[in-house]
């Protein structure tokens, strides 16, 4: 194991809340302003050389945990402690000299995420500029093709001069890789990154991500929908339900052994690739409610099969329930 | 009798100056009453092409060079159009689309699109049709009441489910489902595939589903067939050719698709990329990114052989390599 207990970046109380445009009718009748509350009060922490993945649903609030992290949404509330600094806090130098360059995203189009009118060369070696780390065109080359071998674009002459549509959509995640490594950053947020690929090329990315990580001693927030993808990359594991962490842990104990009722849920509806595997009903009822109208009590209540006169009054706390194991649900 | 038998079918893309991408490539199979044949594949391999070409609802510049769809006897591709239109399509071969859901009118009531489509192929009148729509509604797990809705007032999975009842308005005999489920969250996703095998299985239908995701069309088929550059590579039960693949493409696509069952081992993938169907490899298809390939393999295209029981093979070597596991360097 790569891993380390130094704790490299820690969230606490996470919020980000998306002001609804107000109707003029609002205005005059002064309705309270409301609020998507795409993150509400999220808590984690990722040790050095870990994969930390955060699974749910789409819209449960998994990009907006990404970018407000660093900073590329303001967080409307709450605390990001990376490398020992309240990232919050940062001014503007700081976030340039700090932030940027020890935190990288990778998103999950690698057909929108590179800039079609740029060589491979000139969008892996951008950051570099815009650091001033490179002071000849020779240097900057140097390193670039360094990266893209890393990353496995080989021989990297073949590829610095080409665009990015004459790269295949493996190609292009590479690239980004291979962006977001050149600043040796210590912390990657990787927004679901292989989703978009085909099923034959997605195993060589995961495994890339994984031998950085044993390589350089790299940390992943692993963003994804997909628990089997999870369950191959992540050391622990967080579900996402409206915002809201409920249920965390080893991510091999979470799938194997899920507690919440919307983990229980979530992992029977994920197909097997096996043909004596069929999936039956699923223990859960309606449909994700607008994060506008967020549910009083616990969140997922007016959906769980489990649910008893408690649910709707109070809000579950995520507690320790069996060793590293958290759960937000009464049951427990 | 077989519900479907699909012979040599052929439809190439004649793209100006350039010549023909070939789409669908001499693909044959058969389907029984109630079966499901799943359909997996790369992207770009064809899988769409495909369905559309069993439909015969093809883009101006497709051209089908030859085959037969002979559906309960009667070869579909000897009829002219319109009793194609007036007598098949829709009624006894029908299709979900791949991002179906997206395909709704705006802004038209979902009932009134539902009774549009009864009336345009049955003669019956506005309110048969509208209770029928409703009936349909109900089959697929949505109230009644939504009739008078419009199509953004439903969620994904609702628009989803309708256009599966639109589909099995006419009752059809055979059933296209192109990736039915890929826009969806897993839940949905479940359910939504829960549906189409509980409507499947009431109504006899034979069912045909397409998705480039290999634990989709585990969960879901009797059959299988692996498509790669416009062809069929294997073809057999689902049991076999999951837990027994022959063909090195098949055991490539196999070897990295991740569980959440059973312990994590190393995924593999396959290198390179599927070809160009504008000009695609001279011998094995495959050849260009298997690691198995030999000068044969270059020279001389395989055909698609019965190596074991009902389980058919494209591959020189398929024997020889049966124990052989995929191993590709990344
Ligand atoms: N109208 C068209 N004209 C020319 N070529 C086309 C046309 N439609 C599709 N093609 C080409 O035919 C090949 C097969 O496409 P098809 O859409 O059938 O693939 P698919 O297997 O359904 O892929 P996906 O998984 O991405 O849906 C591709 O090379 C595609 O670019
Ligand atoms: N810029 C924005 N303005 C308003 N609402 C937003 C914005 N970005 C995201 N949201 C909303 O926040 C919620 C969470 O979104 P997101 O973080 O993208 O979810 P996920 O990545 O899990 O799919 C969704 O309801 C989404 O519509
Ligand atoms: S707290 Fe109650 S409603 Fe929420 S998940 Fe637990 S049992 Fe279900
Ligand atoms: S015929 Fe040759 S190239 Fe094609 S799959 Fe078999 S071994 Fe590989
Ligand atoms: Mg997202
Ligand atoms: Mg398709």
């Amino acid at each position: 194991m790569p891993q380390s207990d130094e704790v490299i970046i820690k969230v606490e109380n996470l919020k980000k809340w998306f002001p609804l445009r107000r109707s003029l009718s609002d205005i005059t009748f002064r309705r309270p302003r409301r609020y998507v509350k795409a993150v509400d009060g999220v808590n984690f922490e990722i040790k050095r050389g870990e994969i930390f993945a955060l699974a749910g649903e789409s819209g449960c609030g998994k990009t907006t945990t990404g970018r407000a992290i660093l900073r590329l949404i303001e967080p409307t509330e709450g605390r990001v402690e990376f490398l020992g600094r309240d990232v919050t806090r940062l001014d503007k130098k700081e976030m340039k000299e700090f932030l940027r360059r020890k935190a990288q995203i990778i998103f999950q189009d690698p057909y929108e995420s590179l800039n079609p009118r740029k060589t491979v060369e000139d969008i892996v070696g951008e950051p570099l500029e815009v650091h001033g780390l490179v002071e000849t065109k020779a240097e900057k080359r140097e390193i670039v093709s360094k990266y893209l071998e890393e990353v496995g674009l080989t021989p990297p002459e073949d590829f610095i001069f080409r665009f990015p549509h004459e790269l295949s959509g493996g190609q292009r995640q590479r690239v980004a890789i291979a962006r977001a490594l050149v600043l040796e950053p210590e912390f990657i947020v990787a927004d679901e990154p292989v989703s978009m690929l085909d099923m034959s090329i997605r195993a060589s990315i995961l495994n890339l991500m994984l031998d950085l990580r044993d390589k350089r001693g790299l940390s992943y927030l692993f963003i994804t929908h997909d628990l089997a993808t999870a369950k191959y990359v992540a050391d622990r594991l967080a579900i996402m339900y409206l915002g809201k962490i409920v249920e965390m842990g080893p991510a091999t104990e979470i799938i194997d052994n899920p507690l919440h009722p919307y983990t229980q849920a979530l992992i029977s509806a994920v197909p097997v690739p096996d043909p004596r595997h069929k999936i039956g009903d699923i223990p859960i009822k309606g449909e994700v409610p607008s994060p506008i109208n967020i549910p009083p009590g616990c969140r997922f209540h007016p959906r769980c099969v489990k649910a008893f006169e408690l649910c709707d009054k109070k809000v579950p706390e995520l507690m320790e329930i069996e060793p590293h194991h958290f759960v937000a649900c009464h049951l427990y | 009798m077989p519900a479907l038998e699909v012979e040599d079918l052929t439809m190439y893309y004649e793209i100006p100056f350039r010549g023909f991408v070939r789409a669908v490539d001499g693909i044959s199979f058969s389907l029984e009453k109630g079966e499901s044949l799943g359909i997996v594949g790369e992207s770009g391999c064809g899988k769409s092409s495909l369905a559309i070409t069993l439909m015969r609802l093809l883009p101006k510049n497709a051209k089908i060079l030859k085959g037969k769809v002979v559906l309960d006897g009667i070869n579909i591709y000897k009829l002219p159009e319109d009793r194609l239109r007036k007598e098949i399509r829709w009624k006894r071969i029908s299709m979900v689309f791949q991002g179906a859901m997206n395909a709704l009118h705006p802004i038209i009531k979902v009932g009134d699109q539902i009774v549009e489509a009864i009336m345009l192929h049955e003669d019956v009148s506005k309110e048969e049709a509208w209770k029928r729509a409703g009936d349909l509604l109900e089959l697929v797990g949505i109230d009644r009441s939504r009739l008078n809705n419009y199509p953004f007032e439903f969620s994904g999975g609702m628009r989803q489910r309708a256009m599966i009842a639109m589909a099995l308005a006419l009752n059809p005999d055979v059933l296209l489902a192109d990736e039915p489920t890929t826009a969806l969250d897993v839940i949905v996703q479940a359910q939504i595939l829960k549906l189409i095998k509980d409507l499947q299985r009431k109504f006899g239908i034979s069912l045909i589903l397409i998705s480039h995701d290999v634990s989709v069309i585990a969960e879901m088929s009797d059959k299988v067939a692996v498509m790669y550059a416009g062809r069929f590579q294997e073809f057999g039960s689902a049991l076999d050719v999951f837990l027994n693949p022959l063909h090195p493409y098949t055991k490539g696509l196999l070897s990295g698709v991740p569980s959440v069952k059973g312990k994590p081992r190393r995924l593999k993938s396959i290198p390179g990329a599927p070809p160009n169907l504008l000009n695609p490899p001279r011998g094995c298809r495959f050849a260009p990114r298997c690691p198995f390939a030999k000068e044969k393999c270059f020279e001389e295209e395989p055909e698609l052989m019965e190596i074991e029981d009902e389980h058919y093979v494209r591959c020189h070597f398929a024997e020889e390599l049966r124990e052989v596991p995929w191993d590709a360097s990344e």
